[in-house]
């Protein structure tokens, strides 16, 4: 353990958004530390799967001060490319990161913040949570009692199809995981079935561009978390149905259906070795295709109003979402049939470390668009944070800029 | 979204649902509820369940009366016929819970609604409760249900009313997922 050390601001986390608020810090004249538990870009390198790319065309990784160059904008990064895209800006900014440095506590003292780390301690008048969304996988209760039957996996530890036994896998999830392991899976020559929670089904393309141009464009993703109805909703609906791939397509329930997967509902519990199925898939695929269907709707009110019919292609509906009249309710676990589960049902953020007082009954810190309720403290990364596109690497840019500020004005004892 | 200037009423009070919401996000131990009923055997198969106080918002309430249901089964299982069958009583709760949902969904969206008229019909292989066939299940092997609504809106609103009326149902919930069931005798 080395001697205390003091620093106006620590950053925890040099992923996209710990940076991006490195670089606005930098530019306020802000003294301050990226403290990162394992090397940049960390969940990227260790935690994710071999044919993961990013959702969103490369174009639209914009951070401060740093765009694509590339000759292939509307490609999306592969995990390698994503690293080195990371690893670049923190060059690029001459981040202050400090790798291989665990947090282990922080808590709230007189003079700000005190952490101790696998490093030494520090001391901070403020502090930056930017240690992602996605750190713990969420996996529902029942997974404990199937973990002896089956072979069981989560995203964090899935690779490629190659780790998994032959036979059936029932992957659990219809998000942007859920459906690209049950492709790739399927693809592999094991028979998958694919348990439909709710879900966000829009296609890849639309009117000839990217559906990511369309939300980028239309101002969709620069909706404010101050403007939405519903918020606490917003800062859950699940990842877009959706894969970024070299030869791209739209990886919807129907095209799963049609090479072979085998649709059910969500998995609702587990009774001897028989799990339990809901009988709520044709609703929840019908909320999820009216809901698609709403979005292209105001797409297409925004082309119209914008003048850009002429240039683009023509308004189209997807067909709705084919699923059996009687969808099977009972998976038998102990017949051999399924030999592996993959749980692609989500993550959430591991707080552990924080021992100040800021979170809810749920355990997710409390704040105010990433203005935390304890004074000094910031978080970031987080979904819908303070605008649609916060969780995007894209969207850390205008929450760092915005945050940035009040951490100075802070410091400064200038907030109004 | 609901406004004071709205004009669309169809009887349900949006704003103190919302409020209601916003409130037990913070105060969950609240919103624990449990519902109650009673119920007496007569003879047969005909029995009387009653229905009156229930626990929520952290105390005991009881209905402005109490309300109770005979339950029998039909002549055609030489039975006298005293009431609804147990079965139909489901539907009864199903299809009253989602019209109920269809109704406020609408008032928060704004939608008026001239009217809502539901028909359910489950299936059932009696070979079940029979014991004929053990492979048989008891229960419904299926449940339809049809919704005819006149309402100020769009053929899309009015389906995305009855789909989120599902999502947000408890006996829709009820009925399509499992639900552990403990029963003790004295």
């Amino acid at each position: 353990m080395g001697s205390l050390r003091k620093t106006t601001t620590v950053i925890i986390g040099a992923g996209h958004a710990g940076l991006a608020m490195s670089k606005c810090l930098s530019d306020l004249g802000v003294d301050h530390i990226v403290l990162e538990r394992g090397q940049v870009a960390n969940s990227w390198c260790a935690e994710r799967w071999d044919s993961l790319r990013l959702l969103t065309p490369n174009w639209q990784s914009r951070l401060p001060g740093y765009s694509y160059k590339g000759d292939e904008p509307n490609g999306y990064r592969s995990m390698p490319e994503v690293i080195q895209f990371i690893s670049d800006y923190a060059n690029f900014i001459s981040a202050p990161v400090q790798v291989n440095t665990n947090v282990l506590k922080v808590r709230a003292t007189e003079y700000g913040f005190k952490l101790l780390t696998s490093q030494g301690e520090w001391e901070c008048k403020t502090l930056v949570v930017a240690s992602g969304a996605c750190n713990i996988p969420n996996v529902p209760k029942i997974a404990k009692n199937i973990a002896s039957k089956l072979e069981t996996f989560t995203p964090i530890q899935y690779r490629n199809p190659d780790q998994l036994p032959q036979g059936g896998v029932l992957v659990v999830g219809a998000s942007a995981t859920g459906v690209q392991l049950a492709n790739e899976i399927h693809l592999s020559g094991r028979p998958v079935t694919l348990s439909v929670g709710e879900h966000v089904r829009v296609p890849r393309f639309y009117r000839g561009r990217d559906i990511k141009w369309w939300m980028d464009a239309s101002g969709l993703l620069d909706e404010s978390y101050d403007e939405i109805d519903d918020l606490r909703r917003a800062r859950r609906v699940p990842s877009l149905q959706l894969t970024g791939s070299k030869n791209p397509i739209i990886l919807d329930l129907n095209h799963l259906s049609s090479i072979g997967v085998k649709l059910v509902g969500r998995v609702a519990g587990m009774n001897e070795g028989s799990l339990q199925i809901s009988g709520s898939l044709k609703n929840i695929t019908k909320l999820a295709d009216l809901k698609m269907d709403r979005l292209l709707d105001g797409i297409d009110e925004w082309a119209e109003k914008n003048f850009l019919n002429g240039e683009i292609g023509k308004s189209e509906r997807f067909k709705t979402t084919n699923v059996d009249e009687s969808p099977s309710l009972a998976i038998d676990i102990t017949s051999g049939e399924v030999k592996t589960i993959i749980w692609a049902t989500g993550f959430r953020p591991d707080l552990s470390w924080l021992d100040v007082p800021v979170l809810n009954h749920k355990g997710e810190i409390r704040h105010n668009g990433g203005i935390v309720e304890y004074p000094g403290m910031y978080l970031l990364g987080m979904q819908f944070l303070r605008k649609r596109k916060s969780s995007l690497i894209d969207g850390a840019g205008d929450d760092a800029r915005f945050l940035s500020k009040h951490l100075r004005a802070y410091i400064d004892g200038s907030l109004t | 979204m609901t406004n004071s200037e709205s004009t669309v009423n169809n009887g349900v009070n949006v704003e103190a649902l919302l409020g209601a919401r916003e409130a037990l996000s913070d105060a969950p131990e609240a919103a624990q509820f449990s519902w109650r009923a009673s119920c007496e055997w007569k003879k047969g198969t005909h029995s009387r369940t009653v229905v009156e106080g229930y626990y929520g918002l952290g105390e005991e309430h009881s209905h402005k009366t109490s309300f109770s249901f005979d339950a029998d089964h039909p002549e055609t299982f030489a039975a006298e016929d005293n009431g609804a069958t147990p079965v139909e009583i489901v539907l009864v709760g199903l299809a009253s819970c989602l019209t109920a949902g269809i109704a406020a969904v609408a008032q928060h969206r704004d939608i008026q609604i001239h009217s809502c008229k539901a028909t359910i019909e489950g299936g059932m292989d009696i070979q079940g409760i029979l014991g004929v066939d053990s492979e048989v299940r008891n229960g419904f092997n299926g449940i339809r249900v049809h919704y005819d609504i006149d309402a100020d809106a769009t053929e899309d609103e009015i389906s995305a009313l009855v789909a989120q009326s599902q999502k947000r149902s408890a006996v829709y919930d009820v009925v399509t997922n499992p639900t552990n069931v403990t029963v003790d005798v004295n």
